[in-house]
């Protein structure tokens, strides 16, 4: 369970995360939407230690995380995966799967052994397998192709085996049809893992089609929570983000 | 998104066969130092001239210490231009240890060695929070800092005159290191020895660690690792090595001078690891032994040294875009790429 509790923060005089309140079930997927600006990056940039919050509390199971550093969080079981695919160039697939068990098993400092660790094998080929990239494992990671980066960076947070994932849009910079095969990639792994997944899009029909639950930010506030269908039917949700009826009739 | 389903090209990891092949890697290592050491300590049986093994003699003070700096430049990109007060720190530590104490040689080694970790430690704690071009700055401005306390702490030190009147080398285990021949064989095994553990960092999960915080250190914190604390480590173990070369130097030439603290020697480290190449773990050593040889034959025929050395660096920087090692290893695997085609 990750709660969040009063979480803000401000830029100068901007407000880019304000009092937000959140609760994510266990195995939940939950789509944060929102108009450019809205604070959605901030938002998951404060809850992995990226950013320091100003106030507010970050429970995972009830233990705060909020002011923490980046690792300590991911050791705790937040995982994140970035808009620009944020992954380790000059490495393979393989290595960069191995490296991450390692560090994910303590073990990142270790000088007496040779890499790789027989001991990480098993959960890096679990985690290729599962991203569709075990065939690509000799490839480096900069010679892969976009689509392929982006899914390095979610294997990348999904070997450590995260209790909660955020994904900043899995889709960006993707065409139509890609963008269909990465969220249905997204979906599967939600299902399969059982873990909670958050994920930025920006793809109404992606965002109705697949996420249970709804989230909206405006101006750094969160303007309504809930199922596609209640969001669609919100008023406050049509005047700021969907814009026209018709556009939220169209939607439907 | 087709290449997704694109055919295996690479066989499945299991867990023997990745044991068993970390294990041959490490055999094949141990290996290759085993009989570089032999070839190096045969050397005198065949060849009598002095000065070939002072040119080893040299290359493995030097060597040590620029492969010491390609583990922070070339595999955790820390760019360093002050890792030569660690070589200057390692020369007059035990210079002053051996004059001053009188403690065996063994000793003395170690005695220099916790100095240099000490001195590392607080200076790496210092730097290594710095972005590239301020971690520079600062190392180079720690490097000069050590250098004119060297000048001025006179009475310790003994100024610009450096550490006269010879550093006493009693023997020990039967090694008289006054000897040339053992100074020599004892060179070797120092070198060896340095490379193989080197070798050992770089190739350990450690080593992947830093290459992971080379090539993208905030991610390298969103998996687990802290960064921080595996910079500070490697700075201080390549300070280690660089300490070892700066020893080796002392021994060989019997003192310590303020040059060997200065700043050009950092710069000679950097221009090393851009002839040999910073993308392979010889290459810092082959650039040693190409500098060493350059710096003898030219000095030899002009004065007008600096300007050879500049033609000769801006050939590799613009002409080759990398170091020698790094151009011989891209050639050799476009070969064989070729030959994979064609066959």
């Amino acid at each position: 369970m990750l709660e969040i509790r009063g979480l803000s923060k401000s830029f100068g005089g901007v407000k880019a995360t304000d009092n937000v309140s959140l609760d994510f079930a266990d195995g939940s997927l939950t789509a944060v939407i929102g108009p450019n600006g809205a604070g959605k990056s901030t938002f998951f940039n404060l809850i992995t230690g990226a950013l320091r919050p100003d106030s507010g509390e970050i429970l995972l199971n009830g233990v705060d995380m909020a002011g923490r550093s980046p690792p300590e969080i991911v050791r705790h079981g937040i995982g994140r995966a970035f808009q620009v695919a944020s992954i380790f160039p000059s490495l393979t697939v393989q290595e960069t799967m191995l490296a991450a068990v390692c560090a994910d098993q303590r073990r990142a400092s270790v000088l007496h052994r040779r890499f790789p660790l027989a001991e990480t094998r098993d959960r890096a080929e679990h985690a290729m397998e599962l991203l569709g990239l075990a065939g690509k494992r000799n490839r480096t990671a900069a010679t892969l192709s976009h689509g392929d980066q982006k899914l390095l960076d979610i294997a990348l947070a999904l070997v450590l085996e995260p209790r909660v994932l955020l994904l900043d849009e899995p889709t960006a910079g993707m065409g139509t049809e890609e963008r269909w095969r990465m969220i249905d990639k997204v979906r599967e792994l939600w299902e399969r893992q059982k873990i909670t997944v958050v994920f930025i899009e920006h793809d109404m029909d992606i965002v109705f089609k697949i996420a249970p639950e709804i989230v909206v930010l405006c101006y750094g506030r969160i303007l309504a929570t809930g199922t596609p269908d209640a969001i669609r039917r919100n008023q406050a949700v049509i005047e700021a983000y969907l814009g026209t009826e018709d556009h939220a009739g169209a939607a439907i | 998104m087709t290449e997704l389903q694109a055919g295996q090209d690479g066989e499945a990891l299991s867990a023997p066969r990745t044991e068993a092949r970390t294990q041959r890697a490490r055999y094949l290592d141990v290996s290759i130092a085993l009989v570089a050491f032999a070839v190096l300590a045969m050397l005198p049986l065949f060849f009598s001239s002095k000065a070939l093994l002072d040119f080893v003699i040299r290359c493995s003070a030097f060597g040590l210490f620029a492969t010491s700096l390609n583990l922070l430049v070339g595999y955790t990109g820390m760019i360093s231009f002050g890792h030569g007060m660690f070589f200057g720190l390692g020369a007059y530590g035990y210079g002053l240890i051996m004059q001053r104490t009188g403690v065996p040689i063994p000793v003395a080694f170690v005695g220099t060695l916790l100095i240099t970790a000490v001195v590392a430690a607080v200076i790496g704690a210092i730097c290594v929070r710095l972005k590239e071009i301020y971690f520079a700055f600062v190392t180079l401005a720690f490097q000069m800092l050590i250098h004119s306390t060297i000048l001025s702490w006179t009475s310790l030190t003994g100024g610009d005159q450096g550490l006269r009147g010879g550093i006493p080398r009693p023997i020990f285990l039967g090694i008289d290191l006054a000897n040339h021949v053992h100074l020599y064989v004892m060179s070797c095994a120092l070198l060896v020895l340095g490379l193989l553990l080197m070798r050992q960092i770089a190739q350990s999960p450690f080593g992947y660690t830093l290459r992971m915080i080379r090539d993208n250190a905030t991610r390298a914190s969103f998996i687990g690792i802290d960064v921080w604390r595996a910079r500070l480590t490697i700075f201080v173990l390549a300070a280690l090595f660089a300490s070892t070369g700066g020893i080796l130097m002392a021994l060989f030439v019997s003192g310590a001078y303020p040059e060997f603290a200065y700043w050009t020697i950092s710069g000679e480290g950097i221009f090393i690891n851009m002839l040999g190449g910073v993308t392979t773990f010889l290459g810092p050593m082959v650039g040693t032994v190409l500098l060493l040889i350059l710096n003898d034959t030219v000095t030899r025929l002009t004065e007008y040294y600096g300007i050879v050395l500049g033609i000769v660096i801006l050939f590799f920087a613009i002409g080759l875009r990398k170091g020698l090692m790094d151009f011989v290893v891209e050639w050799y695997a476009q070969r064989r790429h070729d030959a994979g085609e064609r066959g």
